[in-house]
């Protein structure tokens, strides 16, 4: 182009305000999780850190696909489980030949494991997107479960392959035998694997996955191949993923046919999901809230998964932009200075909405425990399962809650609709 | 040899014949509003434990016709308060509140019914050996299940021929763009193909309960095999589903009742090799890998011919 | 001097029905050329096949000299061909700075890096500014596509077309649904964004044909019945049987 250059102070004027923030937030993120297990020093919540780190990692790697490219996987942990595995014989193939390898390195292993795989069968598998890749992606992920059945030699048949992590030569004085160790460990890679895919967002490759989401017709026609956008943003998440797997394979020192199947695939898109799969921070606030209702629920009750099932497919109906999109939303009227007025509402809308919740919880646990069991505790009020009284209760609160939650979820649309409309009209998007 | 082979070709046949009366509702669920409906084979659950649950209250008859109607009345519910509401967000999250489904279902049919399987037998009057083949007896209630699948099967076909919902739902399998243009009824045509879809795949579960094991995971067995037959039989192709759905009974029956290893073939390794993955694939037995065929299958289909056997369109 | 634009010979069917019989065109470089002619003549097919969006049946196309049938429209498009769609093709939930960046990006020669950071690229941050600026919708840049009006998107669908810096463009109706005043404004806009380059563009307002064409070809049931200057069209006796009583000028 032959055009004299037009200085444009617009563009150069956004990126400078954003480096300071976007430094701080990293920084205070490491703050974050040196500090974490200092202030929680219990056995158990180092345990329940160090899960939480694994998922975080996992569920951004998901998010290279389901988010940032429009590739829906349900089998996404096939590249997670095949990195624990080649970390798990990594890490006994260096101890039995007393390689100068540190375990912080194993993790990069799993991360090539998974992104060994996603090689050789991504450019198959991304060929197409959408419905067809979901379902050649779980095809996949079926044959490989049920492969590792058969490899018993690779894959160490039902009882998995172990391994010690304290064989591997020590670092610093560290053999990572405590938790505490092992948990910093975790948190190093989760920094790192954040930042890197965070930073990867931000590339050319990047921003064309985003393309390739919203209009993979029109990417074709500035020069790109969407094929080989999916494929690149396949090997990425691949190889995130498999990093989370070998972090798994050094926390439990074992690595079994479990860390590929079904239930761990479906496990990182609720979490993905849940969590927001439109911004970057969506998935690992979704990551913490599921490990952690994954941990919490199941010694409260027997049926755990249900209320998963029920979330996600609340928050597929109602809000698919998951828990990240519904801060976001709240954005513009924040600034717009109109978040005052939406307030009300909601505190209106809280009571019946909670009631609903209750009687769900109610409803489903009175049914799970009706031919035996503790008695429901709901807020410190026993139920049993078995009583008449229950079942009204559990009645009045599902119907009676249902229907004055939606009379007050009307309110709150109107609500929104006359702040953002404020907030339009003082000039901030909504 | 011979008797092995008459055996599994009837188990073969029967397995496909059940695999299509779902994968016809999936295509043309698929087709006709673009959802992949993930909780179709839990529709099949559904009716294999409504089934159990009301021949024993009211016996096996009553409970083949109310159990599938009950499990079409689900369906409905699910096109109308759910689908339909979360069609404006796309088809991936139409596709994840179906996944939502399947998760939910499996777990609400395991806190009502257990985990492990519950007793659903075989009615009185069907349970006697219906021939001897050579020194096999075929039971009376497989050929029963083979005879409602094509009973069903023959009512489809004529259904799409002489109805006029039938050449609706042919339009719409050549032409799914034109879907939109059906006019003002097109959400109860949808409501209606999709309850029709999942009261097949409830009789599904009704008549195969008892022959296989009713069990709050076989949804999660056998949905991976219907998507694996709907891709190699084409999308949208009703004569490709029902062929891929022969091909995937008959390769699956006969892969289970085959023992044969290459170890057996070609006799053992030599041992000094140790323990490796040839020595993995060398053992193991055609019925040990039955499991993952169709997965191959569907591997080998998308190297070889991405749009299925009969498919016209790639995606 | 090789054409542009040449096209021998094309035929098109999908099924039984040949929609594109025996097309001949050659387009100049440096040319404006229009694609005129009744709804259903096969304008948009036209375009769908020189860009690769379908491949023809038989025939062969040319893009400055080299076979480009067969090709799929990414390799058309890094050869030098660039297209707006009639139906805005944009990237819905990225904002306007973006679509215009990623349609810059692989022409400054970025491709699918990973290792460069995308806002420290002062060539592609220039050069999409630039064209921010050409399209008039710099105050707009941080504005998702998919919430810009009608005429906006119109334009950004342009803006897409023209970043990636292709010899030759090809526009299909862009002034569809605009208002008089909006269809002047982009009139401007092509006349000012393809100087020196060529230009085909398909367009039902005469108007805006007449005004902007160097050349006008006329499409009638898929086939080629007249090629020629504005003056040319005007006095053919074809064409306007053709329009059968429309008016031509």
């Amino acid at each position: 182009m032959t055009n004299a250059p037009t200085p444009s102070i617009a563009a150069a004027k956004q990126e400078s305000g954003g480096a300071l923030g976007f430094y701080g937030v990293w920084l205070l993120a490491a703050v974050a999780l040196v500090v974490l297990p200092l202030i929680f020093s219990s056995g158990g919540s180092l345990t329940s850190f160090s899960l939480i780190g694994i998922a975080i990692i996992f569920a951004l790697s998901y998010n290279i696909l389901l988010g940032q490219t429009g590739l829906l996987s349900f089998g996404h942990a096939v590249q997670y489980g095949l990195g624990g595995f080649l970390a798990v014989h990594a890490m006994n193939a260096v101890a039995s030949h007393n390689w100068p390898i540190p375990l912080p390195v194993i993790p990069l292993v799993g991360g090539i494991g998974g992104l060994a795989f996603a090689l050789l069968v991504g450019w198959v598998m991304t060929k197409r997107a959408g419905t067809v890749f979901a379902m050649i992606s779980l095809g996949i992920g079926e044959l490989v479960a049920s492969s590792s059945l058969i490899l018993r030699s690779v894959f160490g048949g039902e009882s998995g392959i172990t391994t010690d992590r304290t064989s591997l030569m020590p670092m610093f004085g560290w053999t990572f035998g405590p938790q505490i160790q092992v948990y910093y460990l975790i948190a190093f890679w989760v920094l790192v694997s954040a930042i890197a895919m965070y930073a990867l967002t931000r590339t050319p490759l990047g921003r064309i996955c985003n393309a390739v989401r919203d209009n993979p017709e029109r990417v074709e026609f500035i020069g790109y191949d969407p094929h080989v956008v999916r494929y690149l943003a396949y090997m990425f998440a691949g190889f995130f993923a498999g990093i989370a797997g070998g972090l798994t394979a050094i926390n439990f020192e074992i690595a079994n046919s479990a860390y590929l199947g079904a239930t761990q695939s479906g496990f990182v898109l609720f979490s993905a999901f849940i969590g927001g799969t439109a911004y970057f921070f969506g998935p690992i606030i979704g990551a913490i809230l599921v490990t952690y209702l994954q941990l919490g629920l199941t010694s409260v009750t027997s049926v755990w998964q249900l209320y998963f099932g029920i979330i996600f497919i609340g928050i597929v109906m109602f809000a698919p932009g998951g828990i990240a999109g519904i801060l976001m939303k709240h954005r513009p009227l924040i600034r717009a200075g109109t978040l005052g007025t939406v307030i009300p509402s909601y505190l209106v809308a809280a009571i019946p909405t909670l009631a609903f919740a209750l009687g769900i919880i109610l409803t489903i646990e009175t049914v799970a425990r009706f031919s035996g069991g503790d008695p429901i505790n709901l807020l410190g009020i026993p139920f049993v399962a078995s009583a008449p009284t229950t079942w009204a209760a559990a009645a009045v609160l599902l119907v009676g809650g249902f229907l004055v939650a939606r009379i007050t979820w009307r309110g709150v649309a109107e609500a929104w609709d006359r702040a953002a409309t404020v907030a339009r009209d003082r000039g901030y998007l909504a | 040899m011979a008797e092995l082979i008459v055996i599994s070709t009837l188990n073969g046949v029967l397995f496909g014949m059940l695999l299509f009366l779902l994968s016809s509702g999936l295509t043309v669920i698929f087709s006709m509003m673009g959802v992949l409906n993930f909780a179709h084979a839990s529709f099949y659950m559904l009716g294999a434990f409504f089934g159990y649950q009301l021949t024993r209250w009211i016996g096996f008859w009553p409970a083949l016709v109310i159990a599938p109607l009950l499990v079409g009345a689900v369906g409905m519910a699910v096109e109308r308060y759910g689908l339909r509401n979360t069609h404006k967000h796309g088809h991936v999250a139409e596709l994840l509140l179906t996944f939502g489904l399947a998760f939910a279902i499996e777990e609400i049919v395991s806190m009502i019914w257990g985990k492990s399987p519950v007793d659903y037998r075989v009615p009185a009057v069907l349970d006697f050996p219906a021939f001897t083949v050579f020194s096999t007896n075929y039971p009376a209630y497989k050929i029963f299940m083979l005879v409602v699948s094509v009973v069903i099967f023959i009512a489809l076909l004529v259904t799409l021929k002489r109805t006029r919902v039938g050449l609706i739902v042919q339009a719409a399998l050549t032409h799914p763009s034109m879907v939109g243009h059906l006019g003002h009824n097109v959400g109860r045509v949808f409501m209606l193909v999709f309850g029709v879809g999942s009261a097949l795949a409830g009789l599904a579960g009704v008549i195969a309960g008892p022959s296989l094991v009713t069990q709050s995971d076989m949804a999660a067995l056998l949905g991976p095999i219907l998507f694996v037959v709907i891709v190699f039989g084409g999308l949208g192709s009703l004569p490709g589903a029902f062929i891929a759905s022969l091909l995937i009974g008959l390769i699956q029956t006969f892969a289970v009742a085959l023992n044969g290893s290459l170890a057996s073939v070609f006799g053992p390794l030599d041992p000094s090799l140790g323990a490796s993955p040839l020595t993995d694939i060398w053992n193991v037995t055609i019925a040990q890998i039955a499991p993952i065929l169709p997965y191959l299958l569907l591997v080998l289909v998308l190297i070889f011919r991405p749009m299925g056997l009969l498919g016209t369109r790639e995606s | 001097m090789t054409a542009a634009i040449q096209v021998n010979a094309v035929e098109k069917s999908f099924g039984n029905v040949r929609i594109i019989r025996d097309l001949n065109l050659s387009v100049a470089k440096g040319e404006r050329h229009a694609i005129i002619g009744p709804n259903g003549a096969g304008k948009s097919t036209t375009f769908n096949l020189i860009s690769g969006h379908i491949k023809p049946t038989s025939g062969e196309i040319r893009l400055n000299g080299e076979v480009t049938s067969g090709l799929r429209p990414f390799e058309i498009n890094r050869r030098g061909l660039s297209r707006s769609f009639q139906v805005t093709n944009v990237f819905a939930r990225m904002t306007v700075w973006e679509n215009v960046r990623c349609a810059v990006l692989w022409a400054t020669g970025h491709r699918y890096a990973f290792w460069k950071n995308v806002d420290d690229l002062p060539e592609v941050k220039q050069r999409t500014a630039e064209i921010l600026d050409d399209i008039h919708l710099s105050h707009r840049r941080d504005v998702p596509a998919g919430l810009l009006t009608y005429a906006e998107q119109r334009e950004l669908e342009i803006g897409i077309t023209i970043a990636g810096g292709a010899s030759v463009i090809m526009l299909d109706e862009p002034t569809a649904g605009m208002s008089h005043a909006e269809t002047e404004r982009a009139v401007a806009l092509i006349r000012r964004l393809t100087e020196g380059r060529t230009l085909v563009i398909v367009e039902h307002d005469m108007s805006v044909v007449f005004g902007l064409a160097d050349r006008i070809s006329v499409l009638v049931y898929g086939h080629i019945i007249a090629s020629g200057t504005p003056e040319e069209i005007r006095g053919n006796p074809k064409v306007k049987e053709a329009y059968l009583g429309e008016e031509v000028d």
